[in-house]
C-alpha cells in the first residue's frame, strides 16, 4: 500500500469529530485509488450524511472497479449504509447491479433505498450490457418503474421512478418507440388518475424548460393542487 | 417541529394489511374503547398514522382527549397525547374545541399535541388560547417532565402562530428569537416571516433559517430544513440542497419550496423558480 494512501486511510481511521472525518472521507475519495473503495464503502455507515455524500462521489468516480465490493457488503441492517450503498450502485450503473437494483426499488423496506435505486433504473450504463440482454434488461425495468411510479406508497419514490422512467424513455426512444409511447400514456394517467396520492403529482407536456436537455423535457412532473397542503410525508 | 419523518421505524411503515400485529380499522376502533390502556394508546396512534376519518373514530378519538384512565407516574396523560396527535391528521373540525381545551391540560405533551395538531387543522378560532399560552398565562399547566424543562411548547406554539396567520401576536413573538433554545428561536423566525407582510422585512427572518443550515449540530440543520419547507422560502434553494443532512429531509424541504411555487402559476406553466427546485431535487434522489 502506498504511503499516501495509508496516511488518507489513517486520517478517516483517526478522525474524531463529524468536521474532520467528512474532510478526511472528502481527501481520500478525491484521490481516486482502488485501495480506498473498503474505506469509502466503511465511510457510508458512520451517520455522517456529508461524508457519506463524499464517499459516494468517490465510489461513482472509481467506477467499476467498486461494484463488487459494493454488492457484497449491502448492509442489510443499517438502511441508511445500505440507501447510500445503493446511490452508488446506481450512480455506477453498472450490469451487474441491475438485479439488486431491481430488487431494491420494488421491495426494499427503506424509502431512501426504494428512492435511489427507482432512479438509478433509469440511468443504467446500458451500452455496457452484452447486446443479447439489454434489451431484456430494459424491459424489466420498464416494468419495475412503471409498478413503482404507480404502486409506491411514498411520493418521493414515486417522483423517483417518474424521473427514471424519462431517462428509460430517453434510452429506448430508436430502439422501442412501443416502449416510449407507453411510458407517455403511463405519465397521462397518472396526471389524471391520482385520488388516493398523498401529493398529487401530475405530468403536463408543454412549456417547460426544465431539462432542455431530454426530448422528453418538456414532461412536467408537478401539478399540485391544495389537497397537496394537507400535510402527508409525516406520521 | 413539524413531524417530517424519513425513515420511519418498525411498525410505522407498516401498512394496515400487511402483517399478524397490524389492525384492521374495525379492530382498532375496538381497541380504543377496550379495557386495555396499552391497545388503546396505540389504537389512537393507528388510526391517525393511517388516516382513518370516519366519524366514529373521530368521535372516539375527542372523547379520549378526556380520559383519565391512563396516567403516567408523573401525572402525564399518554392516551390524550396519542389522540390529540391522531386528529390532527384527521381534518375533522369538529375537533378543534377540544383541543383548543387541551392546550389548559396540565400535561406539557399533550398541549404540544394540540398546538400541533390545530395548526395543522387550520383553524384560527384557536388563536386566543394559543396566544394565552405563549405568554404563559394558563394557570395549572406543569413544565416539561425533562430539562430544559420547558414551561410551555413555546416551538408548536409560534409554528401555529405562523401557519394560522395569527398577526394579531406578531408583536410577542421577536423575544423568542433569542430564547435559549435554538428551536425555538427557528420557530420564531419561521412564524415571524409567515406574519410579515413586507417582503423585504421578511427575508430577514427566511435568511436566518438558511444561516441555520450551517451549524454544527445536526438536529438543528434538520430542524431548519424542516422549518424552511414549511415556510417555502424559495432564496432557500441551493442552500438546502448543499446541507449536510440526509437527502430525504432535503427532498422534504424542496417540496415545500415547489408547493409554494406552484400555487403562484396555473399548470401547467412553471415558475422559473420552480424549475430550479426540480433540478436540485433530481439530483438528491
Amino acid at each position: 500500500m502506498s504511503n499516501h494512501l495509508s496516511s488518507l486511510i489513517r486520517a478517516v481511521d483517526d478522525a474524531d469529530s463529524s468536521a474532520l472525518l467528512l474532510e478526511a472521507v472528502q481527501n481520500i475519495a478525491d484521490a481516486c485509488l482502488e485501495g480506498a473503495i473498503p474505506t469509502l464503502i466503511a465511510a457510508l455507515g458512520y451517520n455522517n450524511p456529508g461524508a457519506a455524500v463524499a464517499a459516494v462521489d468517490g465510489l461513482v468516480k472509481l467506477g467499476e472497479p467498486a461494484v463488487a465490493a459494493l454488492m457484497e457488503q449491502l448492509d442489510h441492517h443499517n438502511y441508511t449504509a445500505r440507501a447510500w450503498a445503493i446511490r452508488a450502485l446506481a450512480g455506477i450503473g453498472d450490469p451487474r447491479g441491475l438485479i439488486t437494483l431491481l430488487g431494491a426499488a420494488t421491495a426494499d423496506f427503506s424509502l431512501s433505498v426504494r428512492r435511489a435505486a427507482a432512479r438509478g433504473l433509469g440511468t443504467m450504463k446500458w451500452h455496457w450490457f452484452p447486446d443479447d440482454l439489454r434489451e431484456i434488461a430494459q424491459a424489466e425495468v420498464l416494468d419495475a418503474l412503471l409498478f413503482v411510479a404507480q404502486q409506491d406508497e411514498e411520493w418521493v419514490v414515486r417522483y423517483s421512478a417518474v424521473v427514471g422512467l424519462q431517462s428509460l424513455a430517453v434510452a429506448i426512444a430508436h430502439t422501442h418507440p412501443d416502449w416510449r409511447s407507453q411510458i407517455q400514456s403511463q405519465f397521462e394517467q397518472m396526471a389524471t388518475n391520482d385520488e388516493s396520492w398523498a401529493v398529487r403529482a401530475g405530468f403536463a407536456w408543454p412549456n417547460s424548460n426544465c431539462r432542455p436537455a431530454q426530448p422528453l423535457c418538456h414532461l412536467m412532473r408537478f401539478t399540485i393542487t391544495p389537497q397537496a397542503h394537507r400535510r402527508s410525508t409525516g406520521s | 417541529m413539524q413531524n417530517n419523518v424519513d425513515e420511519p421505524q418498525g411498525s410505522l411503515s407498516a401498512k394496515p394489511t400487511m402483517n399478524g400485529e397490524s389492525l384492521t380499522i374495525e379492530q382498532a376502533i375496538a381497541n380504543l374503547q377496550g379495557e386495555d390502556l396499552g391497545l388503546r394508546v396505540y389504537a389512537a396512534w393507528w388510526l391517525g398514522r393511517f388516516r382513518v376519518g370516519e366519524p366514529g373514530a373521530v368521535n372516539l378519538l375527542i372523547a379520549a382527549l378526556e380520559d383519565n384512565a391512563d396516567r403516567t407516574e408523573a401525572g402525564g396523560y399518554p392516551l390524550r397525547r396519542n389522540a390529540a396527535r391522531a386528529l390532527g391528521k384527521l381534518s375533522d373540525r369538529r375537533a378543534v374545541p377540544a383541543l383548543i381545551r387541551c392546550l389548559e391540560c396540565s400535561d406539557f405533551y399533550v398541549r404540544e399535541a394540540a398546538a400541533q395538531s390545530l395548526e395543522m387543522l387550520g383553524d384560527s378560532t384557536s388563536i386566543p388560547a394559543l396566544v394565552d399560552l405563549l405568554q404563559n398565562n394558563i394557570p395549572g399547566t406543569l413544565p416539561a417532565p425533562e430539562p430544559p424543562y420547558l414551561a410551555q411548547p413555546y416551538d408548536a406554539i409560534l409554528e401555529a402562530l405562523g401557519t394560522l396567520n395569527a398577526t394579531a401576536a406578531i408583536a410577542l413573538i421577536p423575544p423568542f428569537l433569542n430564547h435559549a433554545i435554538p428551536r425555538i428561536q427557528y420557530a420564531a423566525a419561521r412564524a415571524l416571516y409567515q406574519l410579515t407582510t413586507d417582503p423585504q422585512e421578511a427575508s430577514q427572518y427566511g435568511n436566518r433559517l438558511i444561516d441555520a443550515l450551517s451549524v454544527d449540530d445536526l438536529q438543528l440543520r434538520r430542524s431548519a430544513l424542516a422549518d424552511l419547507g414549511a415556510i417555502g422560502y424559495l432564496p432557500a434553494a441551493e442552500a438546502i440542497a448543499e446541507t449536510l443532512a440526509e437527502n430525504s429531509l432535503k427532498l422534504i424541504a424542496l417540496k415545500g419550496l415547489l408547493e409554494k411555487q406552484l400555487q403562484q402559476t396555473i399548470p401547467p406553466n412553471l415558475s422559473e423558480g420552480a424549475c430550479r427546485v426540480i433540478a436540485l431535487m433530481d439530483e438528491l434522489l
